[in-house]
């Protein structure tokens, strides 16, 4: 499920790239950040339903776990990701003031 | 002299940023304080990077794992030779440009925060240099992504609004390519530690020459590399100058120092054909770069312009990828930042003189302003590569090494581009310096106040090319050992 998944977000966020509406863009460009982290949790390897803690009395993990550092790495990335959709609404709302939302006024 | 121990000193130069940003926050509305508290963090700045400089030089690599987590599990530091080279030109440029913007921007503008962003964005290229860690190495971009997106936006001014705005969205694709290419490295490593990554690469397949190119485009878009430049010469004619000059110096070259860092040798043995793609992007970057210098008719235009053209003589060394070739690119890095930062420098002091650097409405120049001529020809002389200057060391290792591994083309291509650099900066000396005096009929532009500042940068920057190019075997010598270290893996 998680590379179709994946694949399926890639393509919409593109898609929305490629649009002349600036707010499309913003989305496309915050689809692909979720396009990304997903493949990065995918390429972790998932391991559903057991979390990485070392049983009482145990000094190790005896058996295969869920890996936490992707998910330590895409909690970074969807914060930085949330901050920086947040700075682009912001910058592109501020770009296309009194110059309709559309890109093809924004050249030049 | 064993104070602080190797291990303390790694995070230092980014805990000055960092101290200084934060500082100046309570202060940001008070123009005199944030002014003082900003100049002396750039100076702190300056004396760390060089005692880590003096520190690594022995052939020692800084390493600091943060909280002691064990390697792949904390946040590590590490800064060899070349990182700290690159800690030392970031802190130098960060102080010249500190003082230019301090004299030629709009207090306006300084008001709104400047001086935060611009030691957050320093912070970012700093992180960037003393990491050991791809995924820190992605935090660091974003960090300084996000700070230069802020301090572009700050003039508030339609063009230079619409040129951040292209910017933005290109360096965030950049960001999901360096992404993917970090998730598909994570699989095959189970780790994003550089010295782990090299010693794992070289035995795995079928996924790499994606992940190689995922993470080509990612730094090759930051670089501003041959067919992914347009962002660049969109955004940059239409900031500050001042602010530009620190933009130009240091933010393209961010991207190439992660090439040269991460496309260290294992991971190229698993995608054969990469240096010939290299090579011809290389080349492609260089000419497309310099033709584009070669039609503009504003200084800040033909400047931005040969930022791509330089690139490509940097991704000329990386691509040769022997010893020499690597060292030549390092070489080219630390001289490169200082000329190009001081060429913008010098288009704001033009700006500052003028209002504008539009060649057409520049004349006698060198009449008028001895010193900005004298300025303005020195560093344009090192862009071209003319001894004794710097430039002319730089191109010289990139040239020589290009024909030692048997690359006559990209030779030829590179003094082609040489010849061509010449000529659009022979452009603005003959059209903005040249021309005589009874053309002109504009006032005779003056520096006013603290606008008057702006020579020093200029001063010292240009002091730094000639010492270089008089003292290059120095430079030359460190930038072998740090090329050996590359290539020998961050070991």
């Amino acid at each position: 499920m998680a590379p179709l998944l994946c694949a399926l977000l890639v393509a919409a966020g593109l898609w929305l790239l490629l649009s002349r509406s600036w707010l499309s863009i913003v989305f496309g460009l915050a689809l692909l950040g979720h396009a990304a982290n997903l493949f990065i949790l995918a390429m972790g390897g998932l391991t559903v339903g057991r979390a990485p803690i070392i049983p009482s009395g145990a000094s190790v993990l005896n058996s295969p776990t869920a890996d936490p550092i992707p998910q330590a790495l895409i909690l970074t990335a969807i914060v930085i990701g949330f901050g920086m959709q947040a700075l682009l609404l912001v910058l592109f709302s501020l770009a296309a003031r009194g110059q309709g939302g559309d890109t093809d006024e924004l050249a030049d | 002299m064993n104070w602080p121990t190797n291990a303390a000193l790694a995070p230092w130069a980014l805990i000055v940023c960092l101290a200084t940003a934060v500082a100046l926050i309570p202060f940001r509305r008070s123009l005199v304080i944030s002014r003082g508290l900003s100049l002396v963090g750039s100076l702190a700045l300056l004396a760390v990077s060089l005692l880590v400089l003096g520190r690594v030089l022995p052939g020692d690599v800084l390493r600091m794992q943060a909280g002691s987590w064990i390697a792949p599990f904390g946040i590590s530091f590490a800064i060899d030779t070349l990182g700290a080279l690159m800690l030392v030109v970031t802190a130098v440029v960060g102080l010249c440009g500190n003082i230019a913007a301090q004299a030629t921007l709009d207090p306006s503008i300084e008001k709104r925060s400047f001086h935060v962003f611009y030691h957050f964005l320093l912070m970012g290229c700093v992180g960037a240099f003393s990491t050991g860690d791809l995924f820190n190495l992605y935090v660091w971009f974003e960090v300084l992504l996000i700070a230069s997106f802020v301090l572009s936006a700050l003039s508030k001014e339609s063009p230079a609004l619409i040129g951040t705005v292209k910017y933005v969205s290109l360096s965030l694709v950049s960001s999901f390519f360096f992404l993917i290419g970090l998730g598909i490295l994570y699989n095959a490593a189970g780790s994003l530690q550089m010295a782990d990554l090299s010693a794992v690469l070289a035995t795995q397949g079928r996924l790499m020459p994606i992940a190689a190119i995922s993470l080509f485009m990612a730094f090759a878009i930051k670089a501003g590399s041959f067919p992914l430049f347009q962002w660049l010469p969109a955004t940059y004619p239409r900031l500050p100058s001042a602010i530009v000059a620190v933009f130009a110096g240091l933010l393209t070259k961010v991207g190439m120092y992660a090439l040269i860092r991460v496309f260290s040798a294992p991971l190229l043995q698993v995608f054969p054909h990469f240096h010939g793609i290299v090579l011809v992007l290389a080349m492609g970057t260089m000419l497309v770069g310099v033709l584009l210098a070669v039609i503009q008719n504003d200084i800040k235009k033909i400047l931005s312009a040969h930022i791509i053209s330089q690139i490509g003589y940097m991704l000329l060394g990386f691509a040769i990828h022997t010893t020499t070739g690597v060292a030549a690119a390092v070489f080219y890095l630390f001289h490169h930042i200082i000329v190009k930062a001081n060429l913008f420098l010098i288009a704001a002091w033009i700006e500052a003189l003028y209002g504008h650097c539009e060649l057409k409405k520049l004349h006698a120049l060198r009449a008028r302003h001895h010193f900005l001529a004298i300025s303005f020809a020195i560093s344009a002389l090192s862009l071209i590569g003319i001894p004794p200057l710097s430039g002319f060391s730089a191109k010289f290792f990139t040239l020589s090494a290009a024909l030692e591994a048997g690359h006559p083309l990209a030779f030829f291509v590179a003094l082609a581009v040489g010849a061509l650099t010449l000529f659009s900066m022979a452009k603005i000396w003959s059209e903005a310096f040249w021309t005589p005096t009874d053309a002109a009929h504009s006032p005779v532009g003056q520096l006013r106040g603290r606008a008057r500042w702006i020579v020093l940068p200029v001063i010292l920057l240009n002091a730094w090319t000639l010492w270089l190019g008089l003292n290059f075997q120095v430079v030359w010598k460190i930038s072998v050992q740090a090329a050996d270290q590359i290539l020998g893996g961050l070991s």
